[in-house]
Parts: structure tokens; sequence; C-alpha cells
């Protein structure tokens, strides 16, 4: 007869922490914690091995409040950091935290890198469109025109859109989740944890103190159906408060359609199909923008492909394989020496 | 028929070899050298090559060389002043000439050798007639020409028989200094294991570059280094970058930590990088970073992680890496950081060696950041050094900045292997999973070293960061005593590591004269300095520092045994006031060289001379 031991069952709980979460009260962050506290337990990894990587800013306390392995590292270098620790160990499920701030300016060049290498960690991305820890300074995805401490008259510099940047990065994965529910951050959440490759989730998240209800227009209750829509793989694209809005294609464009006008009918909307490696509809998904378009939301991306770390272990067993020299003074004696008698 | 030849026995010779770039004048370097070893000469080796990968053909700035001292006796630096130049052009000869012994041999391939050739050296007369030669023996061998000649037979097209006119000069030189043709024809037949076609038309060019000496008039003596008495074993020649990455290795087999190093490509570290990067078999693992920032930061996540970490660069990347040295030293992990020196600032003197580094090692951060900062000497003890660093990061938890320099990193000597398994125990202090007394910024009352604790471990999730922390349970900290305390703590962790390595060492009387102060890669210059002077009846000593960081605990004692200090360094003088800042109460004599050059043993020892006068 024998016994089988369970795996220990996660549960949300097990990451709480008896420290005191110092975001500001009413800040987008509360929920992003508790939506991420949810999909851990999904993410079938055992707690020891998950662990939290950021680097300067709000978002980046995010370590501090969880209670797995972290690390609060350098502002914009949390890739960086998060690579070494995935080679170093792939059974580690690695999460980054990161603002707009820390990714999309001084981080930029890893952010960049680490979508193209493809390793299997997840970033979440809060933005907010502010720099919120130095107190209101803009963003590289602050509107233009904008008035902060830092553009008195307006800010000059066109927004990155990071979804762009992940397409224009060849990154596998995107997804984009609202602040303000729940549900579907935990749900995107748990397809970013599952995604083998780097999934770059993008959070829409309100400050409250320097750039309150920034995203209105999309999480406002009186607008959310008619300004998001929420992407599913395998569903046609609608929306709207009746679900009677749709996209289309029209020759290079998407356009939004209401189904039972000019012939429309529900057939005719688009079948997101986030699967597929051609990034061209992704990245025409990514960039609509109010007022002409919902918001997409949800996974918009989702590319199966080669892993960096799964190709560098093969790479090593290979080389363990094919080589005579097991050991370092193996090493040291191959090749060409000179042996001295006396 | 065979003339008669002179045999002149020396117990060392100097022998440089100069062309374009593209000439492979380092090929036939390091050919010349391996076949010395072979027959048991000590050598040391150093090549000097553009920052250009092929600059204009014929010009000065394209001049590649690469210096070999071989010797019956102990040899320790490349040598000063060559015996023999081999120049394949006007301007490899116009740029080696005052490198240059009276009464040297100098063959230059007198077929490179015209108008058009003078015009791009920047020769106004034809040196052959001006006179400059005067007191040279000088061999003009139609090189280039008889190489051509040799090769038609395997129908080479012009441009490939032209790349193995180096081979005609490893004839030469195999002729000249007595050696077995067959060793040369095993090394060919190595080097173009890939390219079989080469090994024939290589093999042949050589022995009519043999042939040639053999028969010219112009070429009557012939030079014999017996072998050197280094001790019966195993040796092999090796460079100071394989020397370190080879260290690095070693370290992490006796730690039982698998190696990651993060780099990005920089000269003159390059190397280390590309010697790792094939060890996949040995468990070592090499992330070529997006930038300099990201090859120190990736190494700094594999620490958590559990590895062996470091990163590898030339003195612009450290810059760029200071800061995340302080995250490092805040967070307490094990890195070690190579630092190749060359000459600054900025990107000043990529290929040309220098130890301007020093303050940037030890102070080139922002906030109280104790590092452990080491030096190696030789190109050889580089392995020893790498070792050292990494058992110091590991047991004590710390980074350490380990620094060499293009000298060391390019030279090569010949180096007695060590079985890896007589090294020194290394034993980073790992935690037992569920250790209920685990806390992440709990020390060891020896070290004040804290445990390492690695994801994936049970019952040890704790966090760790660049804001300061509170003592022993590691929770973010803004209490002001409280970081006094860790700032102190981190000062004293690296203060103690004094406690774990040797006291300085003298060569020489252990009073006396002068003594001559160097830390780093000048050990081979001054220690031939020194030595010679010593002959000569001086009382002079040396003392090499390989601790910088911190420095032996009996320095202080040392020095007080001396009339003169002098220290000696190739920047304006950063290790003098380092000592002068922990030793104040002596006074320090300075001897400094800023031109991307080593010390020259002879330019020391007037110096020296100059000073022991007025004892």
């Amino acid at each position: 007869m024998s016994f089988e031991l369970a795996a220990p069952i996660v549960t949300p709980q097990d990451f709480n922490i008896d420290y005191p979460v110092k975001w500001c009260p009413g800040c987008g962050g509360h929920a992003v914690l508790s939506a991420i506290k949810k999909a851990l337990p999904n993410a079938g990894v055992k707690k020891e091995n998950i662990v939290f990587v950021s680097g300067i800013g709000c978002s980046s306390r995010f370590p501090y409040y969880i209670n797995t392995y972290g690390f609060h590292s350098l502002h914009g270098r949390a890739p960086a950091i998060a690579s070494g620790i995935k080679i170093a160990n792939p059974d580690l499920s690695v999460w980054i935290v990161t603002g707009d701030g820390d990714s999309m300016a001084i981080g930029g060049n890893h952010f960049i890198h680490i979508l193209r290498r493809n390793l299997d960690v997840n970033i979440i991305l809060f933005n907010n469109k502010i720099y919120g820890l130095t107190k209101g300074q803009y963003s590289p995805t602050t509107p233009i025109g904008s008035i902060t401490k830092t553009s008195p008259d307006g800010t000059i510099e066109n927004p990155f859109l990071p979804g762009e940047l992940a397409m224009g990065a060849q990154g596998t994965f995107f997804a984009r989740v609202v602040d303000t529910d729940p549900k579907m951050m935990t749900e995107v959440f748990t397809k970013a944890a599952e995604h083998k490759g780097t999934s770059l989730v993008e959070v829409y998240q309100n400050c409250v103190i320097f750039n309150n209800k920034v995203h209105e227009d999309i999480t406002g209750k009186e607008v959310r159906e008619e300004h998001q829509i929420y992407l599913e793989h395998g569903k046609p694209m609608i929306f709207g408060k009746k679900r009677d809005k749709g996209i289309i294609q029209a020759g290079s464009k998407l356009v939004v359609v209401t189904i039972g006008e000019n012939g429309i009918r529900e057939d005719d909307i688009l079948v997101h199909d986030a699967h597929s490696h051609d990034d061209t509809r992704h990245y025409m998904l990514s960039r609509m923008t109010l007022p002409d378009y919902p918001m997409a939301m949800g996974v918009i991306r989702k590319w199966k492909t080669y892993v960096y770390e799964d190709m560098l272990y093969d790479q090593i067993k290979v080389a363990k394989e094919k080589t005579n020299i097991k050991s370092v003074n193996d090493l040291l004696q191959s090749g060409n020496t000179f042996k001295v008698e006396e | 028929m065979a003339k008669t030849k002179q045999i002149i026995e020396l117990d060392e010779v100097v022998v440089k070899f100069a062309g374009d770039s593209g000439d492979g004048m380092q090929l036939t370097g390091s050919q010349f050298s391996d076949t010395s070893a072979y027959v048991g000469n000590d050598l040391s080796t150093f090549p000097d090559y553009p920052s250009e990968i092929r600059a204009p053909q014929g010009t000065i700035a394209g001049v590649s060389g690469f210096q070999v001292h071989i010797g019956h006796k102990e040899v320790s630096t490349p040598g000063d002043m060559a015996d023999v130049l081999v120049a394949m052009n006007p301007a490899a000869l116009k740029a080696n000439l005052k490198w240059v012994k009276p009464g040297a041999t100098i063959i230059i391939d007198i077929d490179n050798f015209d108008n058009k050739y003078y015009k791009k050296a920047g020769y106004i007369e034809d040196p052959l007639h001006d006179g400059s030669l005067e007191g040279f023996n000088v061999v003009k061998a139609p090189i280039s020409n008889l190489t051509r000649a040799t090769v038609s037979e395997f129908g080479i097209d012009k441009q490939t028989a032209d790349k193995i006119r180096n081979q005609f000069v490893a004839g030469i030189l195999y002729w000249l200094f007595d050696r077995d043709l067959k060793i040369g024809e095993n090394f060919i037949a190595k080097k173009f294991e890939k390219k079989p076609d080469l090994i024939k038309p290589n093999i042949a060019v050589l022995h009519a570059g043999f042939n040639y000496a053999e028969t010219v008039e112009a070429m009557t003596v012939k030079f014999q280094v017996h072998p050197a008495s280094k001790g019966k074993g195993l040796f092999r020649n090796i460079n100071g970058n394989q020397a370190t990455a080879w260290g690095l290795l070693a370290a992490s087999e006796r730690s039982g930590r698998k190696l990651f190093l993060g780099s990005y490509p920089i000269t003159p570290a390059t190397e280390i990088l590309q010697e790792l990067t094939k060890m996949k078999n040995l468990d070592c693992i090499t992330f070529q970073a997006e930038d300099e920032i990201a090859g120190i930061t990736s190494a700094i996540g594999a620490a958590f992680a559990g590895r062996l970490a470091a990163t590898s660069t030339s003195g612009p990347g450290l810059a760029l890496k200071g800061e995340a040295i302080g995250l490092a030293v805040i967070t307490e992990l094990p890195l070690v950081i190579v630092n190749v020196q060359r000459g600054g600032p900025s990107t000043g003197l990529p290929t040309k060696t220098e130890q301007s580094d020093l303050f940037q090692a030890v102070y080139g951060r922002n906030g109280e950041c104790p590092v452990v900062v080491l030096a190696a000497s030789t190109s050889a003890n580089s392995f020893n050094f790498a070792y050292q660093a990494a058992k110091i990061a590991l047991e004590h938890m710390t980074p350490v900045i380990l620094l060499t320099d293009g000298y060391l990193a390019n030279g090569s000597e010949l180096w007695p292997i060590p079985d890896v398994n007589s090294l020194p125990e290394i034993n980073p202090p790992m935690v037992e999973d569920n250790d209920p007394d685990y806390q992440p910024y709990k020390r060891d009352s020896e070290k004040l070293a804290r445990k390492w604790a690695i994801p994936g471990q049970e019952g040890l999730r704790h966090r760790i960061g660049g804001l300061e922390k509170e003592d022993i349970t590691g929770l973010v900290s803004h209490d002001p005593a409280n970081h006094e305390v860790m700032i102190l703590n981190r000062e004293e962790k690296v203060e103690r590591v004094a406690n774990f390595i040797p006291k300085l060492d003298v060569f020489g009387q252990k009073s006396g004269d002068l003594l001559v102060i160097g830390w780093g890669g000048t050990y081979g210059a001054l220690y031939m300095a020194v030595k010679e002077l010593q002959e000569e009846g001086y009382s002079i000593s040396l003392a090499q520092f390989n601790y910088i960081n911190p420095l032996p605990k009996n320095t202080k004692d040392v020095f007080h045994n001396y009339k003169k200090l002098i220290v000696c360094e190739l920047n304006l003088g950063q290790f003098a006031s380092y000592l002068r800042s922990k030793h104040p109460q002596f006074d320090y004599l300075q001897y400094n060289k800023v031109q991307g050059l080593p010390f020259f043993i002879s330019e020391l020892k007037n110096k020296f001379k100059e000073l022991l006068k007025d004892i």
C-alpha cells in the first residue's frame, strides 16, 4: 500500500505579509496586488518558487507587499535582474513589477531586450502615465500637451504605447487590463502566468494623488462598456452596453460597426486570433484609441515559440554529452601542454 | 653546401614581430613562443595591437606587434628591448626601431621596401640607406616573393599566399634559434585543422624560410637558448584573461556553485566572456547582455538565485556598473567584478595598459559603499586571484572587484598547471530549508557575513533590495540609528577580510635602504629591476600588493623597516594617495608613468639607483 502526498494547496492568503502596504489610500496598486494574489495559486508552482523583482517607483515597492522571494532592485533594471534569476534557475516563476517611468524611460533598453529574448517571465506594467514617487512629472506615456510639474506649458513629447513597443520588440504575449476590474485582472494574470515566454500585461492604473482619473474615459462606470473591448481568443470582437458593436477590417484599417446597421451581421465581425505568429492585427488592436475606437483589453497577443532558457539548457546538455572535459583539472590539462622532466 | 654556423649561447632573447594588422604576426608570435615552451624555455609574451581592426595597410597606425621573451634564466616580463626584430614593412620598422637593442638582428621583407611603402610609413629618406640602420645586422629577405613562389604549385591566389608570409618568417626564426621544424609542422596542422587545404602550403613556406636562412650569406649566427630550470611538471602557456576565466571556473567547481557570467563585450576584457562561453560542459552559463548595466545586474540576479556570479569589463564599463555594485553591497550578495584596466579617461587607449582605475574600484560609488579590491600581478596568477576573489565573495557575502590590466590580460607566460583539488576550500554560508532561526541580515560573528538563502528553498521566503534594511530582520527601515549600524556592519565586514588574507611578503631583505612598492600588473618589471640591483649589491626590496582593500594587516610593520619608500604605478599616483590615507605616517616617493605602456626594467633601475645614491 502506498501513500501519495498531496501537493500543498496554495491559497491567496499564503501571500499575505505582516508588513504595511504603503501605497496611498485609493491607489490602483491595491487592487492589482489583490488580483495577483488570487492569480498566483493558478500558476501551479509552489510558493517558494515564486520571485517578484521590481525596479524603482511606486509600483516597484510591490515585492515588499507580497510574501514570496522578492528583489526590489535598481531603477529600470528589473528585467536584467530577473533574466539572471530565471537563467540561473528556470524552475522559478519570475514576475517583474514595473511602472511607465521604470520600464519605458530609464529601463527602456532592458525592457525591449527581455521581450526579444523571450525568457519565460511575467511583466506587470503599472501605467499611470505620471511619475508618482517623485511627485508628478510627466512620463514617457503621458499624453502630449499634458500639464505636469515639468511641463507647465504642456508636454511636447509623443507618448509611447507599451503595446507598440512590445510588438516592435517581438514580444510573444501582450495583454491590457484596468485596475477597476478585479475579475479581468485575475483572469489575465493567470493567462500571463500560463504563457511560456515573456508576458507583458499593461495595467491602466490610477494615481489618486498626481494623475487622478487619468483613465476615467476608459474605466468610468458610465462609459466603460462603450470604451473598452475585452478580447478573448476565438471569440468575435463585440462590445458595447447592448453588445451590438463590433470590429471589422476594411482594407488595411480596423473599423467600428454596429450590428444590424448597414447590413452588418454578427458573422461579419472579426474573430480574435491571439495565437497567430503574424502580429499585424495585434499591433492594430493595441493601437486603437478613443474616440474612434474602444481600448482593447484582455490578451491581445499570445504566441507560443522558442524560449531563451530552454534553448540555453539544451545547449548545455549537448555540450556535456559531447565533451571529454568533465572537470576543471581536465580543462587545465587539455590542449597544448609541455611536460618538463628535469 | 651548408655554410659554417657560429652558435652563440644566450641566457635570454627578446624577439619582436611587427607587421600590418593582417600579416599574422600574432600567430607567428604564438607559434614561436609555443615552440620555445616546448623545448623548455621560460617565457613571457605581449601582443601590441592597434585599436583599429585593419588600419590602412603599410601605415604606422596599422602596425601590429607581438613580443616574445624567452630565457634559460627566469623571465618575468616580455623584455624592454628586442634582440631580434622582424619588420614586414617600413612602417613596422619605423614604429619599432626605438625598441631595438644596438647590434640587434633586424629581418625585413625587402619586397615591401620601396618608395610607395616609404611614403605610407612617413619616411622621407630611404631608411636602408640613410644610416639609421647602422650597427644592426640587417637581413633583407625577399619574404613576399619567395612565399608566392613557394605556394604557386598549390594553386593559391596572391591574397591567400600573402597571408602565409608569416610562416616564412617562422622558418627563418626556427633556423636562427635551432628549433626542430617538426614542432612547427605540428603547430600548423593543429591551427588549420578546420582548413586542411592550407596545411601543406603553410608547411612548405615554413621550410622555405628555414632553407633561405640556411643558405643566405647575411645570416651567419645562430642563437641557442637552453631550457630553463622551472622545476618538473606539466606547464602551459596562458594569458591573463584565460587565467581569470579558468580561476572562476575552478572556484565554481570547488564551491559547488555553478558559474554565471553576465557581460558585455569591451576591449581588453572580451576574451573572458568568449572563453567562458565555451564552458557549458562545466555548467558555466554566460549571458551577453544588452549593455554593461545588464551585464552586472543579470549577475546580481544570478547571485540571488544561488550561483557564483561574475561580470567582466574594462574602465568605462566599470563606471556604468557603479550603481549596481552599490546594490550588491547593500543586498550583501556575492559577486566578482573583473576590471581589465586600460588607458583612460573615457574611451582613452582601449588596447593599451594602465593602472588608473584604482580610485574607481575603491571609491567610485554613491554612499558609503565598501567593496573588497584585489589585483592580480602576473598573467598566470590571474587564475589564483580570480579564485581568491570568488572565495572571498562567496564566504564573506560581498562584491569583490578584481583588477587586472591589458598587459596581464593579453600577455602570456609559462604556468605550472595546478591541481584544482589542492586549492583552498570554498564554503559559502548556505542555510538549511525551514531553518527557524533564519533572518536575512543575521550575521556570523567571525566574518559578519549574512546567510545565503536562495529562491526555491522552503521556509526562507524573504525580500531584499536597494532600500536600507533593518539590522537582522531585513525589513525596510529609514531609522537613522539603524542606518548607521548597517553602514558600520558593511564597513567592518570588508575590513575583517584582512583576517583571512595572507600577510604582505617582501622580496629581498626585510629591512634596508629602499622599499619599492607596487601593485598589480607591474610586478614583472619591478621584480626584475629590484632583483638585478640586489645582484649588483644594493639594499633594495620589493613589496607588491595583491590585496588593495583591505590592505594586509602587517603593511605598516613592513614599511617601518626601510629608509625610503617609493610607490611605482602606471597612473599619477593613486595607490600612493591611498596609502597616504591609510598609513599617513610614512613619506611616500612616487614613480609614475601614463603612456599606455608597461614599465621598462631599465627606467626603473635608473630611478632606483638615483634614489639609492642619496641614502
